[in-house]
């Protein structure tokens, strides 16, 4: 079997995390011009998108700044909506815990939805990869993308105008996501996760503070890993 | 358009508090976790985190896209699932992007 080594795990990472930018640049414009009309100005835009880049959150902020909603609910909604990526950090633990602090630092600064959802795919696909090798795929998913997110939000702030609609790019996010999904939906407990996850989702989708997804997540969660068990006590009857 | 938030709100304290708090999410299990082993029960139930959250997160822009005020749109539904499926057959996430993509703007035209 061929190895992989650290420069190639960048550019596979690399071209694992390309697709995504038709979907970060559109996205990034669009907070760019939303945060302008609000009264930022391009340098606090900037510092928006880089110090938190998560753009659910950062638009949440910003609507309920122009509701008027006191700075703690502004905090503390926008950091709601952001849970999700306590349960990345925690999925990724098993691949990238062994790194030294400094790099999980850096890791845990550019874990986003797009280079969590890349490089968890290559690690199911590739458990043997050496450590250095999962924190270079990781980093190649994180270049095309989270320069593009920041970059967009400027040009966003100076252009004053996004992708127009008709250009349907709305639907690039769920488009590259299930393109995303649907590899590593390789057995019956991953399926059994994923349709537990949409019909909780859909169930739950008018609660507040996304905390449907929340509940959608750790409910598809909870399903794959009871089939799996299941599944697994059948193969290997007891002794 | 609305009014200016930087006069009503101390823009640095919630760019600053919204990134020290997402950076504690994100570095939470990472960080305190590290390379100590989990129980087996915890990463079995981790192993499913990717399957059930990315669907949970694509479900209601499916079914309730924005871009439609949330009314359900033949082009997005069947965009949706040709990809889904050219995703599970081919196991090719280009392949799969471009079969939604040339379904969504498909559909769309075809719609007029």
């Amino acid at each position: 079997m061929p190895t992989t080594t650290q420069k190639s795990a960048f550019w596979k990472g690399f071209a694992a995390g390309a697709p995504f930018v038709i979907v970060v640049v559109p996205f990034a414009m669009l907070f760019g011009v939303v945060a302008t009309e609000a009264g930022l100005d391009i340098f606090e835009t900037f510092a928006f998108s880089t110090v938190v880049i998560a753009g659910a959150a950062q638009f949440t902020a910003l609507q309920l700044m122009q509701d008027h909603a006191p700075v703690w609910v502004v905090l503390i909604s926008a950091l709601a909506v952001n849970l999700r990526l306590v349960m990345y950090s925690a999925s990724l633990t098993p691949h990238l815990g062994a790194l030294p602090v400094w790099r999980r630092l850096f890791v845990a600064y550019l874990i986003v939805d797009q280079s969590y959802a890349c490089s968890v795919a290559a690690y199911e696909k590739s458990p043997q990869w050496p450590l250095m090798t999962k924190l270079a795929f990781f980093m190649g998913t994180c270049t095309p993308v989270l320069p593009l997110w920041i970059a967009g939000s400027v040009a966003g702030a100076l252009l004053g105008q996004s992708i127009p609609p008709e250009f349907a790019l709305d639907f690039a996010v769920p488009i590259t996501f299930l393109a995303m999904l649907a590899p590593m939906l390789r057995t019956m407990a991953h399926m059994v996760a994923a349709v537990t996850a949409v019909v909780l989702a859909l169930a739950f989708a008018g609660l507040p503070f996304n905390l449907g997804l929340l509940l959608a997540g750790l409910g598809g969660m909870i399903a794959g890993a009871e089939v799996e068990r299941r599944v697994t006590r059948l193969e290997v009857p007891a002794q | 358009m609305s009014s200016d938030v930087t006069q009503d709100y101390s823009i640095w304290l919630v760019i600053v508090g919204l990134g020290a708090g997402s950076f504690a999410l994100r570095y939470l299990f990472l960080g305190v976790i590290g390379s100590r082993p989990m129980p087996a029960w915890v990463l079995r139930h981790l192993r499913y985190t990717a399957v059930a959250i990315i669907p949970a997160l694509v479900a209601p822009m499916v079914v309730w896209p924005a871009a439609t005020g949330g009314a359900p749109d033949p082009a997005r539904m069947a965009a949706a699932a040709v990809t889904l499926a050219v995703g599970l057959i081919s196991r090719n996430v280009i392949a799969s992007i471009l079969a939604g993509a040339i379904t969504l703007y498909g559909v769309l035209y075809l719609l007029g």
